[in-house]
C-alpha cells in the first residue's frame, strides 16, 4: 500500500518538480508507515532514475508503452490505474503541471478518489482524517480541504518546498501496462515551443515585465537581468495579448500561477488578476516609475524610478555580486 | 452539431471575499453573481460562433439550486438555445462532474466544453473528470478550436508553448483565453432568454469526495521596503542576506 508519486523526465533528467513531489510523498508515506513508489514513463535503464531514490522513493515503476508517447490523458489514466492497482496505493501524488492538469482529475474520477489540485502544504493526517490546503478565490484565500474517500489524489504546486536529496536508493523495475484494443483519438499535428532552459512553472527566480517597457524591442534589458540571475522570464497579460511576448510567459489569473522564490516585476502596475498569478512568490520586488502603482502594496522590496536606468544597473550589480562570490 | 457548455456561477470579480460561521463558509451577503468568465467568454462564445457558422444547437448546463436560474438566464442571453439545471448543490468537483455526466450520457453531444477553471475555487477539474466518466478524449487549456466535419483542430497550452492537435468528436475540452472574445448581451438577447427552455432535472445518485472545513484570508505582505533608484546594489545585498533568495 505504498504512496505513489507520478514523476516525469525532462531532457533526460528527473524534473525538479518531480523530485519535490517525491519528497512530499515520502513525508506522507512516513506518516502512514509505508513507502513511496515512483511511477514514470521511461525505460528502466535511464541513468537519472536513481535521483528518485535519493528523493525518497524505494521503488520506481518504469512504463514504456509506445501508445503513451503522445501523452493522451485518456490512455495515461488507463496506464496509471494499473500501477495504482499493482501497488494497492491509496494516496497518489502528482506535481501540478500541464500533464497532470489533464491526467490527475481523470484518474481521480476513475478511482473515485477525492482530489485536491495545486495543494500548497503538507496534508494534515490524524487517524483517518486527511486534509490539505489549496488557494481559492484566485489567491485571495486558502481553503483546507478534507478528503473523505479512501483513495486520495494530491497535485502539489511546484516550488512549495525546497528539494532535498539524501542517500536513499530505489529498486527500478519495468512495469508493463496493457493498452490492447485502446487507441488514442488525439493526433499531435504541431508543437510550438521555445527551447528554454528554464521551465517557468518550475523556476525559482523569475524576472517579469509589462507595459512599462513600452515596446518589445526594449526587452533586452529584461532578458539580460534574467540571464545574470539565471532566472526565467515572464510577462503581464497586456503585453502577451498584443504579442510583445509569447503567450506561455503570461503569469496571472488567465495565464499561469507561479510561486518562485524571487519575482522581480518591472513596469507592471499590479492589477488583481496579475497578482493572482504571482502572490505565492516568496519575495516580490517591484520596479515602477509610478509610486502609486498598486503592486507596491504587494511587494517586499520596491524601487521607484525609470526601469531603463535601474534594470541595467541591477544587472551590473548582480554580475559584480556573482564575481565576488568566487 | 450539438454542443454542451458547462457553466458555473461565480462571484463578480470585484467582490470583497469574506467568510462566516467561524470561517467555514463563504459569506454571500451582497455578493453579485456572474457566469464564470472562462465558461462564458471562451467556451460559450466559441460554441455560439461554431453554431452560427456550421449550424446546430448549443445547450448550457449548470449544477445548482433554484437561485442559479438568474445566472443561467444571463448565459442564455449571450445566445445559447436552451439550458438544463441539475437541481443539486455543487458540493465538489467530482459530484458536479457525475451530475453532468449522468445527463450528458444520453445527449449525443459532439462537443462538451468547460472553461479552464472557476474563479472562486480554481479547481480546473470538471472537464477532465467529465471526459473520464464519459470515456472520451480530453484536451485541456484550448485556445483555438476549428471544426471540419467531425474533426476538431485544437490549439492548446503545454509547458513552455502550445500544441496543435486533431481529434474526432465526441470529445471534451476546457477553454482558455484566446478561444473567443467576450460578447455583451443585447436587449434582444436578454428578452429572448426569458422564454428559452430551462429544464430542471432532478439530482442523480453520486458521491461527494471532498469538502472544505475552513477558510483563511491570504496574508498580505508586510510593508514594502523601498530602495533608492541610485543604489540598486542595496537590493542585491537585501536579496542575498535578508530574503536569502540569491
Amino acid at each position: 500500500m505504498s504512496v505513489l508519486v507520478i514523476a516525469e523526465l525532462s531532457k533526460g533528467k528527473i524534473k525538479k518538480a518531480s523530485l519535490e513531489a517525491t519528497n512530499y510523498a515520502a513525508k506522507i508515506a512516513s506518516q502512514l508507515s509505508t513507502t513511496v513508489t515512483a511511477v514514470i514513463i521511461a525505460k528502466a535503464g535511464e541513468a537519472s532514475l536513481g535521483d528518485l531514490g535519493k528523493a525518497g522513493a524505494s521503488k520506481v515503476l518504469c512504463i514504456s508503452n509506445e501508445k503513451l508517447a503522445s501523452q493522451d490523458s485518456q490512455l495515461m489514466t488507463k496506464a496509471l490505474e494499473q500501477a495504482v492497482a499493482a501497488e494497492s496505493a491509496d494516496v497518489i501524488v502528482f506535481s501540478h503541471d500541464f500533464t497532470s492538469k489533464a491526467v490527475a482529475p481523470r484518474l481521480a474520477a476513475k478511482l473515485k478518489a477525492g482530489f485536491v489540485p495545486a495543494a500548497v502544504g503538507y496534508p494534515s493526517i490524524e487517524g483517518s482524517a486527511f486534509s490539505v490546503k489549496k488557494n481559492v478565490f484566485s489567491g485571495k484565500a486558502i481553503a483546507d480541504y478534507v478528503i473523505h474517500s479512501t483513495k486520495k489524489i494530491i497535485a502539489l504546486l511546484p516550488n512549495s518546498f525546497p528539494v532535498t536529496l539524501g542517500d536513499g536508493s530505489a529498486e527500478v523495475v519495468d512495469f508493463s501496462v496493457n493498452l490492447d484494443g485502446i487507441e488514442s483519438r488525439i493526433k499531435v499535428k504541431e508543437v510550438k515551443k521555445e527551447s528554454n532552459e528554464l521551465s517557468l512553472p518550475e523556476a525559482e527566480l523569475v524576472v517579469s515585465a509589462g507595459r512599462g517597457m513600452k515596446g518589445p524591442e526594449n526587452w533586452g534589458i529584461v532578458e539580460d537581468l534574467a540571464k545574470s540571475l539565471g532566472a526565467a522570464t515572464a510577462c503581464s497579460r497586456p503585453v502577451s495579448d498584443i504579442g510583445w511576448r509569447p503567450h506561455h510567459e503570461h503569469v496571472g489569473q488567465t495565464g499561469i500561477a507561479i510561486r518562485p522564490n524571487l519575482y522581480i516585476a518591472i513596469g507592471i502596475s499590479g492589477a488583481i488578476q496579475h497578482l493572482a498569478g504571482v502572490n505565492g512568490s516568496k519575495t516580490i520586488v517591484v520596479i515602477n516609475k509610478d509610486p502609486e502603482a498598486p503592486f507596491f502594496k504587494a511587494a517586499d522590496y520596491g524601487i521607484v524610478g525609470d526601469a531603463f536606468e535601474i534594470v541595467p544597473k541591477l544587472t551590473a550589480a548582480i554580475k559584480q555580486f556573482k564575481a565576488n562570490q568566487h | 452539431m450539438k454542443i454542451l457548455v458547462c457553466i458555473s456561477k461565480a462571484p463578480d470579480t470585484t467582490t470583497k471575499i469574506a467568510f462566516k460561521d467561524n470561517d467555514t463558509r463563504f459569506n454571500e451577503d451582497n455578493v453579485q453573481y456572474i457566469v464564470n468568465p472562462y465558461d462564458e467568454w471562451y467556451a460559450l462564445v466559441r460554441a455560439l460562433e461554431l453554431k452560427e457558422s456550421l449550424g446546430g444547437n448549443v445547450t448550457i448546463i449548470n449544477v445548482g439550486p433554484a437561485d442559479n436560474d438568474a445566472v443561467i438566464r444571463k448565459a442564455l442571453a449571450i445566445g445559447a438555445d436552451d439550458a438544463v439545471r441539475i437541481d443539486a448543490d455543487p458540493s465538489d468537483a467530482y459530484y458536479v462532474a457525475e451530475q453532468i455526466a449522468h445527463h450528458a450520457k444520453s445527449g449525443n453531444y459532439d462537443l462538451i466544453m468547460t472553461g479552464k477553471e472557476t474563479i472562486n475555487y480554481n479547481g480546473a477539474s470538471i472537464g477532465a473528470m467529465l471526459a473520464e466518466l464519459l470515456d472520451l478524449p480530453f484536451v485541456s487549456l484550448a485556445t483555438k478550436l476549428e471544426m471540419s466535419g467531425n474533426t476538431a483542430t485544437i490549439e492548446h497550452d503545454i509547458d513552455g508553448g502550445t500544441e496543435v492537435v486533431e481529434c474526432t468528436t465526441p470529445l471534451v475540452l476546457s477553454a482558455n483565453k484566446g478561444m473567443a472574445e467576450a460578447r455583451i448581451p443585447n436587449m434582444r438577447g436578454i428578452m429572448a432568454a426569458r422564454t428559452k427552455p430551462l429544464t430542471v432535472v432532478p439530482v442523480a445518485n453520486a458521491e461527494v469526495l471532498t469538502s472544505i472545513k475552513n477558510y483563511q484570508l491570504a496574508a498580505g505582505r508586510v510593508d514594502c521596503k523601498y530602495i533608492s533608484a541610485d543604489k540598486p546594489e542595496e537590493l542585491i545585498d537585501l536579496l542575498h542576506n535578508v530574503a536569502k533568495v540569491i
